[in-house]
């Protein structure tokens, strides 16, 4: 386990958490990012600044963390993230991902954080099945073929 | 009209800002290390890594204490926002595997992919744009579908 990073993880965790919490208890709105990129049509006009808003802060605090932190924090690797996938598979997997979170109506961030700590039953029984087929996935892609 | 519009804006951008510095510093941008989790065929060699349960169960965590303990109604919006489904159905679990599936050819989910066009712009743009299209045409064909099922034209689902 040469690349288990319990500390960062956790720290990362526990902000995930808060934000999720701070959208809830303030704006009464779920932090599922499948969602509120989703819902940001122009079919309901006042749901979608926030919206666009709350992702391009998402964006933009990711870009700066990722070039600011392992400076402060030494202990933070540094490497970019690793993008192996070809762009074909890329394209096939965003729409897969795209359909799948809209027909069951969440992602990690909606069913996996938000449903899990709601003890919502339908989240619960939608993250065990992506899980499932994620590692079928993966065991298929990396041992198989 | 939001009871605090000043304070929904500024909570909107806070929540999203730290939600992106949270995926940076866990590392959930990086597909390679969330096929990394994926891969349980890897722990009998010690290669697996399971920093994803732990970013997943933080965030759980401390989730939880502001869901069970928010007041009545949000302190800046009229009323909380929330689906009323209940109960298990095709559409939960087929889309959570057709999700899962995507999710472990590329490692991503619209969390980081999002997060990542502002760290490696290029390959993640298709992926995004990918998944905005399924998403809205899958929303798109939803909407049209309940349309026609209200005009009797097709049974509803």
């Amino acid at each position: 386990m040469e690349n288990f990073t319990p500390i960062s993880a956790l720290i990362g965790g526990v902000l995930i958490g808060l934000s999720a919490g701070l959208l809830w208890a303030v704006n009464g709105r779920i932090a599922g990012i499948s969602g509120i990129l989703g819902g940001a049509l122009p079919y309901r006009p006042n749901e979608i600044s926030w919206r666009i808003l709350f992702l391009a802060a998402l964006a933009v605090a990711a870009g700066v963390t990722y070039r600011v932190a392992p400076a402060l924090v030494p202990a933070l690797p540094a490497h970019p993230p690793t993008f192996s996938t070809p762009l074909a598979t890329l394209a096939v997997a965003g729409l897969l991902v795209g359909i799948g979170t809209r027909l069951s109506g969440g992602c990690t961030s909606g069913h996996g954080v938000c449903g899990l700590s709601r003890l919502s039953l339908r989240s619960f029984a939608a993250v065990v099945t992506f899980m499932l087929f994620g590692a079928l996935t993966v065991f298929v892609t990396r041992h198989v073929l | 009209m939001n009871r605090r519009p000043v304070l929904f804006t500024a909570v909107t951008l806070i929540a999203g800002a730290i939600f992106g510095a949270g995926l940076a510093i866990s590392r959930m941008i990086d597909p390679q290390k969330v096929k990394d989790f994926l891969d349980f065929a890897a722990i009998p060699s010690g290669g697996w890594d399971p920093s994803l349960a732990f970013v997943m169960g933080g965030a759980v965590v401390v989730a939880f204490f502001f869901y069970r303990f928010a007041a009545p109604r949000p302190v800046a919006a009229p009323d909380f926002h929330l689906s009323l489904q209940t109960g298990l159905d095709r559409r939960l679990l087929g889309g959570a595997a057709i999700f899962g599936v995507g999710w472990g050819l590329s490692g991503l989910c619209p969390g980081p992919a999002i997060a990542d066009i502002a760290i490696v712009p290029g390959d993640v743009l298709v992926f995004v744009i990918a998944l905005a299209a399924g998403s809205w045409a899958t929303g798109f064909y939803g909407a049209f579908r309940s349309r026609q099922a209200s005009l009797g034209n097709v049974p509803a689902e």
